[in-house]
């Protein structure tokens, strides 16, 4: 009967241990779902921003004309001016 | 009572573990939402590595393009005193694509490049005589550089050009028009012709001989044996009748018989303004 007894205490001291741990599992838990809501609103808003990526084939083209006409000025500017030497 | 027990620890586990699989959902949804973005960001981003990198190629090409221009052109010396004179500090760093240019001081051509003033004055251009800050005002802008062009003139065309006398319109377009009687040409205008024509007609008031001292207006008895307009040799008719000229004379004119003058015999006929073979139509 002593027996029965002490395993009851020990059965409850289990219990409330692993209710412990439990509530701090969800605790954990909860916490993390607001971080990755977050997360996902993040990359959301990056990968909107990233849609102006595709204007940098415009940029590149914009920058080969500039550079070809200011090659073509100068090609003209080497005609018409003295070299230095 | 140990099976009531039991039942209550057992129900206890079950609540939380739930909760806690509902948690875990929760997370595993929004970390699928997450991948999602982050696949759109990798393959958005993808080829703007490979873009800037040309962008960047093409602008290292322009870079050594001016350098080369530049030194080239007004020498290695030179151009870092010209780089030096607009942006201050920067010959420290030297040109790229020449690093001795790092060793050498830079002179001072900060106000005046005459090698270059001469350049431009040799072709025709209207030569810039300073390298300005590019913080200050325009040397050669077309628009804002007007007020250097109108310092050339007096004061009054400086800062009161609003007041002064406007030029007079002439011609069929302008706007007003006067008879031919008014339009002598010469007349001294009065108060109330100017007042008309506006105050540059007060200009005309000036150097022109008023009526009573013999003046274009004057009486004919006020003016000289041989006035202007008025001679026999100027501004005067032929006298002819209208009645002897031939008004279909020209219609019935041939170029083989009427288009040149007579020339005596044997006399080489004058040709120097006829027109050449190759200018005839």
């Amino acid at each position: 009967m002593t027996l029965w007894w002490i395993g009851n205490v020990a059965l409850f001291a289990v219990f409330l241990v692993v209710v412990y741990l439990l509530h701090g599992v969800l605790t954990a838990a909860r916490s993390i779902v607001p971080s990755v809501e977050q997360i996902a609103k993040t990359a959301e808003a990056g990968s909107k921003d990233l849609d102006a990526a595709a204007l940098l084939v415009t940029t590149e083209d914009q920058v080969q004309q500039t550079i070809a006409v200011a090659a073509n000025y100068g090609g003209s500017l080497d005609v018409i001016i003295d070299d230095a030497l | 009572m140990t099976l009531i027990a039991v039942a209550l620890i057992v129900a206890a586990l079950v609540v939380y573990l739930v909760a806690v699989i509902l948690q875990l959902w929760k997370i595993t949804n929004g970390l699928d939402e997450v991948i999602e973005y982050v696949g759109e960001i990798v393959e958005k981003s993808e080829p703007v590595e490979a873009i800037v990198t040309s962008i960047n190629g093409q602008l290292d090409a322009g870079v050594d393009l001016l350098e080369g221009l530049l030194v080239k052109k007004a020498g290695l010396i030179d151009a870092v005193g010209l780089v030096e004179g607009l942006y201050p500090g920067s010959a420290a760093a030297g040109f790229r694509n020449f690093p001795e240019s790092t060793t050498i001081k830079a002179p001072r051509i900060g106000e005046i490049y005459t090698k270059g003033t001469l350049t431009l004055a040799r072709l025709g251009r209207e030569a810039p005589i300073a390298v300005g800050n590019p913080a200050g005002p325009a040397l050669r802008d077309i628009e804002r550089g007007s007020l250097s062009a109108r310092l050339l003139y007096p004061e009054g065309r400086q800062s009161r050009p609003e007041r002064m006398p406007r030029s007079p319109i002439i011609g069929t377009d302008a706007p007003v028009l006067y008879p031919p009687s008014e339009q002598r040409g010469g007349t001294t205008p009065d108060a109330a012709e100017i007042q008309e024509k506006g105050p540059w007609a007060e200009t005309a008031a000036e150097g022109i001989v008023p009526a009573e001292l013999g003046g274009s207006d004057a009486p004919r008895e006020l003016l000289a044996d041989d006035p202007q307009l008025g001679s026999e040799a100027l501004g005067e008719t032929t006298g002819s009748p209208v009645s002897d000229v031939d008004p279909a004379g020209g219609d019935r004119a041939d170029a083989t018989t009427d288009g040149a003058p007579d020339v005596p015999p044997r006399v080489e006929p004058d040709l120097k303004d006829a027109p050449g073979e190759a200018d005839r139509p």
